[in-house]
């Protein structure tokens, strides 16, 4: 990005914060960039003749006599095919050594979509977690995303999830991804042979944390290219939007605005819906599924970034450890689909639902059955075959290392019910029952 | 027209040097090149408006142009609002080109070049007044009433009336004359500011009236009102948005409308996929008929979703006023009133609790105020039942919003967390939430009337009965399955009957979904007879087993048709379970 002859220079700083510079200047618009002394800023609040720029790069060594000039256009993404297999940074320049990308310049952050234009998403995507695919199945055009806390194996998840997809393009958004997991994803992406269907934007940790505010709005402008201009099927990585939600607070705070709870903007639940509603089915074919990862603070799913997300996003995966089989699981209880009621029973046998719900019940008397066994009470005949049901439940479906597909994890959930119970105790309608009950040899 | 110029900037508030006199909520267009972005006056300092603009401000400049508008927001109302999908503004999103919304795309909320079957209703010569019937064409199945526009006050006397026939929105379908000899032209279509109430008709009485939603969780426990007003606060994932589908799916209404305000797009789409597919039950034709959708979703513009609920609202009294029976559902006023913590933010008010305005309790229950019964004018009666859900933060029913909408709703429907873990749908908590109309001697005396003799009786014992199942639970897990009396478990079993048979309902099965009433009658006396009864066991063992076998086969009933043959066939497998263990029939 490089100044042009023409543009006037301002050379007065009025106020410098420690993520903001105020100065005098005309004929601005709202949104636009600017460059303070080579770095990139964008003008968030005009008074008057004050513009204040946010500069992304924070301001570290800015002086008041600093070279001011406006780019003339809000922030741009140029796309083409050219973009897979490419790693860029926030600001969309190439981080892998490769040229720029030649293409057409689009403003990210672009227009929602007209929701009478949408489509039902409805199309499932497996990916062999029975954990996910039988209780909290995925569907394309879904916003979903991972409650994690930091310990748990939320990245490896995400791309056993991603590489089993089989989408036509995957765009990973990396926001104050470490080194570490940056590598990771490279790796894994590479031995599965698939980064020429990979698109990387990353802002690491050693970034600027205000440069992750654009992170999100670039990797879905890339998104909407394939979706709408090429009808392809896309899946959008976000990871970790809490850093995401951390850099707007940073940013609220430095203009002064009153925050509201947990310290995060008024405008956070509005600021995340922004981003997760461009996930999308179109009706041409192409779409936007989006797989986020909101990391918690110690479980804590009622603070404002877990919270608002809740609402705004299809559902959540919660990972838990297992400790009874010493694995991870994808928790029953506390992960859910929204969309799964549009595939359940369509893109799965039909009797998906009943088997899901009537395993989930059995699940929940096992956990009021140890409670008891914890509080020192006799069980009864009934609890101790609960228990055991829900240590292979847990082993054969819900732990993260299964890989089955759609009809074996409901012929395997019949095996289960058969082995610890009656049809009476199961619940199932009758006649799914008399279907596929495992009958006695 | 007063003009004005851009002066400052910041995200969708927008400072506006004025050259005259602008009003509070005046409407006005900031030119953007050549785009026209709408925009709605918040506050007045000297000459200078502080506006809110329900468009993205990107790319906007200090010294564009502004033209004032000279009136508030404003709905328009006549033929052709059913069936329709709008934003927030009442634009219609199906006549919008391309995928993506475009900045400034205002369209038409009705077909202007549509021709109406009208009717006459009323004589040249007849004293009329605002909201007064002038005559009806026939919209979907409502009889639409053309009615003289309520921005007109006082008595007027109709000097010329259309005679039956063809007619467009624009041509004149009266002339009234003032007293003071004014003549004033009526059309079809008439405007009205959103955010005022209106007020066309003579009195609004306690609503006594039970509307039936086919929620057993809600009509046999808790029933709600024509005219009554209702909110479901719950936790993320507790099933707000699957009752407020279940209930404009199943609500016994003529119409209903549906304010998406700022909750998921994809939601919406399955409305606008699934309803003109479904059939509502009690007219043979398709639940879209019925149906008018007004979706400002989460990502759409902030200042626009806090205006949807007041659009939803002005169309519900327009259609009140023709004697119909509205059902407005908002999903959720949580959207809308962080919308207005976002602006007061930007305002730099001094904040409230949580950062919410000082005056979000008074904004709310002012809105909830809106719903109600009415009689009109000419002796008919007409109701909006209004039921809201709230999105409390953290699951947090202290918070501001649940806590000032709880002052103004009489239907509080808590939705539950715990019994949404325990996949018990629908969530709501059966005893924390409450009707207030149960108090009412008038409502009481209609459910008696027109229900059952026994309704009521049986609803109060219903909900002692969960509370002592729930205590005998908590006694259960504290003490042991030993450590309890029989009665114990037995008492806790009979509350399971009730929660898995009543409380408990599958949204997505065909049958299930929807209860009517005499299936709920039905299914209530069977329930409340296998709870009074009397019973011999040895152990809390046999009581476990032999409840889960009745709870199943009640299941079963449930999931069957109507008195359909496998219907009729578990009763009487019921009755063999029954009759083996039961004793007595205590009254």
């Amino acid at each position: 990005m490089e100044t042009q002859a023409f543009q006037k220079t301002y050379t007065k700083l009025t106020q410098i914060t420690k993520a903001t510079c105020t100065l005098q200047a005309a004929d601005v618009g709202y949104d636009e960039l600017a460059l303070v002394n080579g770095r990139l800023a964008q003008v968030v609040k005009i008074i008057g003749n004050n513009v204040t720029l946010q500069i992304f790069g924070g301001t570290e060594g800015v002086p008041n006599n600093a070279e001011v000039t406006f780019l003339g256009k809000a922030p741009t993404l140029n796309v083409s095919d050219d973009l897979a297999g490419r790693f860029f940074n926030a600001y969309g320049q190439p981080i892998d050594g490769g040229p720029e990308v030649e293409g057409l310049e689009i403003e990210i952050g672009g227009p929602s979509v007209n929701p009478v234009q949408r489509m039902k998403p409805s199309n499932m995507i497996f990916t062999g977690i029975a954990g996910i695919d039988l209780n909290n199945s995925l569907v394309s055009g879904q916003k979903i995303p991972f409650f994690a806390d930091p310990d748990q194996p939320f990245n490896q998840v995400m791309a056993i999830v991603a590489l089993r997809a089989k989408a036509d393009k995957i765009i990973l958004g990396g926001m104050g991804l470490t080194n570490d997991d940056y590598l990771f994803f490279k790796n894994v992406f590479d031995n599965a042979g698939a980064l020429d269907r990979i698109i990387s934007f990353v802002n690491t940790t050693d970034d600027p944390p205000v440069e992750r505010l654009l992170i999100p709005d670039m990797a879905l402008t890339a998104a909407e290219y394939f979706a709408v201009e090429k009808n392809e099927t896309v899946l959008v990585l976000l990871t970790d939007m809490t850093l995401y939600a951390d850099a707007l607070s940073i940013v609220s705070n430095r203009m002064d605005q009153i925050p509201s709870k947990d310290s995060m903007p008024g405008s956070l639940y509005s600021d995340l819906a922004k981003i997760y509603e461009k996930a999308v089915q179109f009706p041409k074919g192409g779409s936007i599924t989006i797989i986020a990862v909101t990391t918690l603070s110690g479980g804590d799913i009622t603070h404002a970034i877990p919270d608002n997300t809740g609402y705004i996003t299809e559902g959540q995966l919660f990972l838990r450890r297992d400790t009874d089989i010493a694995k991870v699981i994808v928790d029953p209880f506390r992960s859910l689909s929204r969309l799964k009621q549009n595939v359940i029973g369509k893109d799965t046998r039909g009797d998906h639902a009943q088997v899901m719900n009537a395993a989930i019940k059995l699940y929940a008397e096992a956990a009021n059955a140890k409670t008891k066994l914890e509080n020192g009470f006799d069980l009864t005949d009934f609890d101790e075959r609960s228990l055991n049901f829900a240590k292979q439940y847990s082993n054969d479906l819900l732990a993260i290392d299964v890989n089955i597909d759609g009809v074996g994890m409901l012929d395997q959930a019949w095996k289960l019910f058969a082995t610890y119970f009656t049809p009476a105790e199961v619940g199932i309608k009758k006649e799914l029952v008399d279907k596929y009950w495992p009958k006695e040899n | 027209m007063t003009k004005g110029v851009v002066a400052g900037i910041i995200a969708n508030l927008v400072m506006v040097d004025v050259d005259g006199p602008v009003a509070q909520n005046e409407i006005c267009f900031i030119k953007l090149k050549k785009v026209p972005l709408m925009a709605e006056v918040i506050k007045v300092v000297g000459e200078q408006a502080y506006v809110q603009v329900f468009e993205s401000t990107r790319n906007l400049r200090v010294g564009d142009t502004v033209e004032f508008a000279g009136h508030m927001l404003e709905a328009t109302l006549g033929p052709g609002i059913l069936s329709k999908n709008y934003d927030g503004l009442q634009n219609d999103l199906n006549k919008m080109e391309g995928v993506f919304l475009k900045r400034g795309d205002y369209t038409n909320p009705l077909e202007v070049d549509s021709k109406w079957d009208f009717k006459p209703l009323a004589n040249v010569g007849d004293r009329v007044q605002a909201g007064s019937w002038l005559g009806e064409v026939q919209e979907n199945w409502i009889a639409h009433k053309i009615m003289v526009p309520f921005k007109l006050n006082g008595k007027f006397t109709l000097k010329t009336l259309a005679g039956p026939g063809n007619y467009s929105l624009s041509d004149t379908i009266a002339v009234l004359v003032d007293s003071d000899g004014k003549e004033h032209v009526v059309t079809m279509v008439q405007k009205w500011p959103v955010k005022l109430a209106i007020r066309a008709y003579t009195a609004k009485p306690r609503p006594f009236k039970m509307m039936e939603t086919g929620i057993r969780t809600i009509d046999s426990l808790n029933p709600i009102v024509e005219g009554g007003t209702g909110f479901t606060p719950g936790p993320f994932g507790t099933g707000k948005t699957v009752l407020q589908h279940a209930l404009s799916k199943h609500a016994e209404a003529d119409m209903i409308i549906v304010a998406a305000c700022g909750e998921r797009a994809n939601e919406v789409v399955e409305i606008f996929t699934e309803f003109p597919e479904l059939d509502d039950p009690r007219t043979g034709r398709k639940l879209m008929e019925r149906t008018t959708i007004i979706a400002n979703t989460s990502n759409m513009p902030v200042a626009a979703r806090e205006a949807s609920v007041y659009t939803a609202m002005t169309i519900a009294e327009y259609y009140r006023s023709m004697g119909l029976k509205i059902l407005l559902l908002a999903d959720s006023t949580s959207r809308w009133a962080q919308a207005l913590r976002e602006m007061s933010n930007r305002m730099e008010e001094l904040p409230g609790p949580d950062a919410y305005p000082m005056d979000l309790p008074a904004i709310i229950s002012n809105f909830y105020s809106r719903a109600g019964y009415v009689f009109l004018p000419n002796g008919t009666t007409g109701s909006i039942t209004f039921i809201g859900a709230v999105s409390p933060a953290g699951g947090n029913l202290k918070e501001p919003v649940t806590e000032s909408t709880k002052k103004a709703a009489r239907c509080f429907y808590a939705l539950s967390q715990q019994r949404a873990d325990s996949k018990r749908y629908p969530a709501v908590d059966p005893i924390d939430s409450y009707s207030k109309y149960l108090e009412y001697p008038e409502f009481i005396e209609y459910l008696s009337e027109n229900i059952s003799p026994d309704w009521l009786e049986n609803l109060l014992f219903a909900k002692n009965l969960l509370v002592r199942g729930k205590e005998a639970y908590e006694q259960i897990n504290i003490l042991g399955d030993d450590g309890v009396p029989l009665e114990y478990h037995l008492r806790f079993w009979k509350s399971e009957v009730f929660d898995y048979v009543i409380l408990q309902q599958d949204a997505f099965d065909h049958t299930d979904s929807s209860t009517p009433i005499e299936r709920q009658k039905y299914m209530m006396k069977i329930v409340i007879d296998i709870v009074k009864g009397q019973y011999d066991f040895d152990s809390f063992d046999e009581v476990n087993i032999y409840f889960r076998r009745l709870i199943n086969v009640l299941k079963q009933m449930n999931y069957s048709e109507y008195m359909s043959d496998d219907f009729k066939k578990f009763k009487v497998e019921l009755d063999e379970i029954l009759q083996e263990r039961i004793v007595a029939v205590t009254a």
